[in-house]
């Protein structure tokens, strides 16, 4: 029913919103790793309590939260030219879906890094393990099956906020689905282009899933 | 006899929203090196938090512990966390690392004292020997029974060679038989490696079993201390008596799994059967149900009840019960 040039352009989405979407996340969580965990080690109950740390870092999580992903895709756009070169297509938007993903993914971190049980962290501390083996070795380790799923959640929330960087000329399958499906009435390109995003998400979330089922020991298989 | 743990004036209070909480009040203590000591108190009694300050994981708000003679509120974080090498700890709750495997949780403090990956296995391994677990090396512990992950983590605590063992509420969550092979190993562990072993418990079984000093503690106050044959042939304090004749008059629980349903229909209401079949057959049961009513002098309802486990005296009552004229009739799964 589509002609090559429309197979080989939603080909060319596709693998443009896996770009963007695996890009963001992974540097999302560059940032969101040491930030979930300065969250958790500096919060009242951590292992080195700091409250004017603790507040500030809260503070800016959550503005940056607040903040919704189209206006923030525009406020930045001046640091995305700088960084990119240009403010439009699939490299660009990395910098606004980076921005907006690692304070939600940083939530994400500290809320899987408080999970852990307190008495594995004391038993560490008993023998002596300094903080940041703490760290490295407990929370880490023990929370690693719920930063998986996170992580998976991530993913699927990224790869919906590319799809929404369409409308301002993001590329990726959203600005497929907006160009040709919204702007030009063309209800098939969308049909399939919003068939595809929801096949993506879908994969992604089963296989992160599957993933954490098989690395948590704490199931007997 | 030399002394390794000097607990001198610790007092700690914690900060609650109803104002000051003081969790333990001016404690003095001194524990024999090689020594098995027991601290034993109710719950809150504030054991829990005397067993951290030995170890600074709980600072005291005042006064100090002396380990080895070294005074820890003097050391510095690193001097700290040294010192926690010698002195491991074992938990009510085990607290192993649920990712990792049992090798794996007991080489966790090898690498922390810098072992490379490959010694800390093979020691491991020997401490795996010594706590007489060899087979589940590989297994992780959402795999193993209670007193199995007790085992891990007591081959956790011994890989730094410690010269202190701490235990908090080590047996509590395991039952009787686990406890008794539990303490067994501690016993063992005290007498071949001559490590000072600290046990915090409620339980006085396990203070008469295995400790040669004892201290009691009481909404934070050490109210006794003494050696064992000594706090239990003379207790002082009435916290003390309370302790020890709770143990020995504790009503024994009812282990036996065969119920019965009785229906009451033809004897008297003036006959007391079960009060007969009892001192007849000299053992007690538990009644479960009872629904009985006197209608015109005459016993009516059922009730029902746990034998013992003792399969003898069950038949026995179970005969007596049919020959008084009771519909009698075994009931599966009731307890």
């Amino acid at each position: 029913m589509f002609d090559s040039t429309t197979i080989s352009m939603i080909g060319q989405g596709t693998l443009d919103t896996l770009y963007m979407t695996i890009v963001s996340t992974v540097m999302g969580y560059v940032l969101g790793i040491p930030l979930g965990i300065a969250l958790t080690v500096t919060d009242s109950t951590g292992l080195r309590p700091n409250s004017v740390i603790y507040k500030i870092l809260d503070l800016i999580t959550n503005i940056l939260r607040s903040v919704p992903f189209l206006i923030l895709l525009v406020l930045v756009s001046p640091l995305t030219k700088l960084i990119v070169g240009k403010s439009y297509g699939s490299s660009a938007t990395i910098v606004p879906l980076v921005i907006s993903a690692a304070p939600f993914i940083g939530r994400m971190v500290e809320s899987s890094l408080k999970e852990v049980d307190n008495g594995v962290i004391e038993a560490a501390k008993s023998m002596g393990a300094s903080t940041v083996t703490i760290i490295r070795r407990v929370l880490l380790v023990e929370a690693r099956t719920s930063l998986l799923i996170g992580m998976t959640i991530a993913f699927g929330t990224i790869l919906g906020y590319s799809a929404m960087a369409g409308t301002l000329g993001g590329g990726g399958l959203g600005d497929i689905a907006i160009r040709y499906g919204y702007y030009r009435y063309e209800a098939d390109i969308m049909v399939v282009t919003t068939f595809l995003l929801v096949i993506l998400v879908m994969v992604m979330q089963n296989l992160g899933m599957k993933l954490s089922k098989v690395i948590d020991k704490r199931l007997i298989n | 006899m030399n002394k390794i743990i000097r607990v001198v004036n610790v007092s700690k209070k914690f900060k609650g929203k109803e104002g000051e909480f003081i969790a333990l009040n001016n404690i003095n203590l001194e524990i024999g090196e090689g020594d098995i000591y027991g601290i034993i108190g109710m719950s809150g009694a504030g054991k829990s938090t005397l067993v951290r300050c030995l170890n600074f994981l709980e600072v005291p708000t005042q006064g100090t512990v002396y380990i080895q003679d070294k005074d820890l509120r003097s050391m510095k974080e690193k001097e700290l966390l040294e010192m926690r090498k010698g002195v491991s700890m074992i938990f009510q709750h085990f607290n192993l690392l649920m990712q990792k495997n049992v090798v794996d949780n007991i080489c966790f403090p090898l690498l922390i004292s810098g072992y490379s990956k490959k010694d800390a296995k093979k020691r491991a391994y020997e401490l795996l020997k010594i706590v007489d677990l060899d087979e589940k090396a590989t297994s992780y512990p959402a795999q193993l029974s209670g007193g199995q992950k007790q085992r891990v983590a007591i081959a956790r605590a011994l890989a730094s060679n410690p010269k202190i063992l701490l235990c908090d509420e080590a047996t509590s969550a395991l039952d009787p038989q686990t406890t008794q092979s539990i303490l067994a190993l501690l016993k063992q562990i005290n007498k071949e490696y001559g490590i000072t072993i600290v046990i915090i418990t409620h339980e006085m079984d396990v203070i008469q079993q295995i400790c040669s000093h004892v201290a009691i503690l009481d909404h934070g106050n050490l109210v006794e201390t003494g050696s064992v044959t000594e706090i239990f042939t003379s207790p002082k304090t009435k916290e003390a008596k309370r302790l020890i004749y709770n143990g020995d008059t504790r009503v024994e629980e009812m282990k036996g799994k065969r119920c019965i349903r009785i229906v009451f229909s033809e004897n008297s209401s003036f006959e007391p059967v079960i009060a007969n079949m009892i001192l007849e057959c000299k053992a007690p049961v538990n009644i479960l149900l009872a629904d009985t009513r006197d209608i015109g002098g005459r016993a009516a309802g059922e009730m029902i009840l746990q034998l013992p486990q003792d399969e003898e005296t069950a038949n026995k009552m179970i005969e007596y019960l049919k020959s008084r004229k009771l519909a009698v009739e075994e009931v599966k799964d009731y307890v």
